[in-house]
């Protein structure tokens, strides 16, 4: 799975590793819907880092469209709610 | 996902998907323009803290150098003085670097966004060559559709990019602006030039009215009216007094900040 970081670009998920995102992900909606920015901030950076780790980065001139985006490091919480659908920053 | 679909809107608008593909291209080569106006403006905002930073620290290393002679002179008051006045240029300095850091991590940002969509500019041309000299229109919509997709996202995001670039670069230009009006005003000049000068009078009174004493007691020996001087004046007891006070400088023991777990994202609540 092509996963874009705002600002950073693309990397590739390997299918094994997007259940451990997923969980990060439900984590950081919780801290979302708590509205604890300290909390929020934690798990949105904890996501992001673990996505740096497991993902291979795409070379720079590839044109492949991103199946998921995540925010910047340093989204607000507003902005990361805009960008939220039903299903969480990573589906499924 | 976001910019997906408003790019694929815009693709379905147009009649003939071969002008899309120039008038994309036309818009990728603006957009990398602007990404790079505004490393350069974020550059342009970093220097002019830099120096702004200099600024301070000269007036800062002055008054170090005052608080240093009062203390040879034995005016413990006077070195206070201008040590306080230091600690408070250096308060000043210090968020002055926070900013400079703050724009440097912003200006890298925007350089590697600006290498990338280079790259991506240039992938997109060739592809979009290669599809007008093999055009067909029963195929064209699909690989046009695929050299849209990417390019796309990536012009969303820059776009992002420059406009939270823009955003911390216009609050650190105001900050810049008020503190390049306080150095022009001499406001800060209280603490250093103006106010300052009056630490600079009183030593240099103070060193010519010794050298005066020093020069009619050297006198009066060459005239046979008393003892030498003791050249142990320098080293008496101001000096001693200059020895025991200088580790008691204000505003050296700051410790560093703890370093953050994120590195180069650092800065909560500073979004759009």
């Amino acid at each position: 799975m092509i996963v874009r970081i705002m600002g950073e670009g693309q990397v590739e998920i390997a299918p094994a590793d997007i259940d451990e995102l997923n969980s990060l992900d439900s984590e950081l909606e919780a801290a979302i819907e708590s509205g604890d920015e300290a909390e929020f901030r934690a798990k949105l950076h904890a996501l992001l880092d673990r996505v740096r780790q497991v993902g291979k980065a795409l070379p720079e001139d590839s044109l492949e469209p991103s199946e998921l985006i995540l925010p910047p490091a340093d989204a607000s919480m507003d902005e990361v709610r805009e960008m939220l659908g039903d299903q969480g920053l990573i589906p499924g | 996902m976001i910019f997906k679909s408003k790019a694929n809107k815009a693709l379905d608008r147009m009649e003939d998907p071969r002008e899309t593909l120039d008038y994309s291209y036309q818009r990728q080569l603006e957009l990398l323009q602007k990404v790079r106006r505004g490393v350069a403006d974020v550059a342009t905002s970093r220097k002019r803290v830099e120096l702004q930073i200099n600024s301070l620290k000269q007036k800062a290393d002055k008054l170090e150098e005052q608080g240093r002679k009062a203390l040879q002179v034995g005016r413990e008051d006077l070195a206070r003085e201008a040590l306080t006045r230091r600690s408070a240029l250096q308060s000043q300095m210090a968020e002055l670097q926070a900013q400079h850091d703050n724009l440097q991590a912003e200006e890298e940002k925007l350089t590697l966004a600006s290498q990338r969509l280079q790259a991506k500019v240039d992938a997109f041309r060739t592809k979009k060559e290669t599809i007008k000299a093999t055009y067909t229109a029963a195929e064209a919509q699909t690989r046009i559709n695929e050299a849209f997709s990417g390019i796309s996202e990536e012009m969303g995001d820059v776009g992002l990019a420059i406009q939270r670039a823009e955003d911390k670069t216009a609050q650190m230009q105001a900050r810049a602006g008020a503190i390049d009006e306080l150095l022009a005003s001499g406001a800060l000049d209280d603490f250093t030039g103006t106010r300052g000068d009056d630490i600079q009078a009183e030593l240099d009174r103070l060193g010519g009215g010794r050298d005066v004493e020093l020069e009619l007691q050297r006198m009066k020996a060459e005239l046979g009216q008393g003892p030498a001087p003791r050249e142990a004046i320098e080293a008496g007891q101001p000096g001693q007094a200059a020895q025991q006070n200088q580790p008691a400088q204000p505003g050296q023991a700051a410790p560093p900040p703890p370093p953050a777990p994120t590195q180069q994202y650092r800065q909560p609540g500073e979004g759009l």
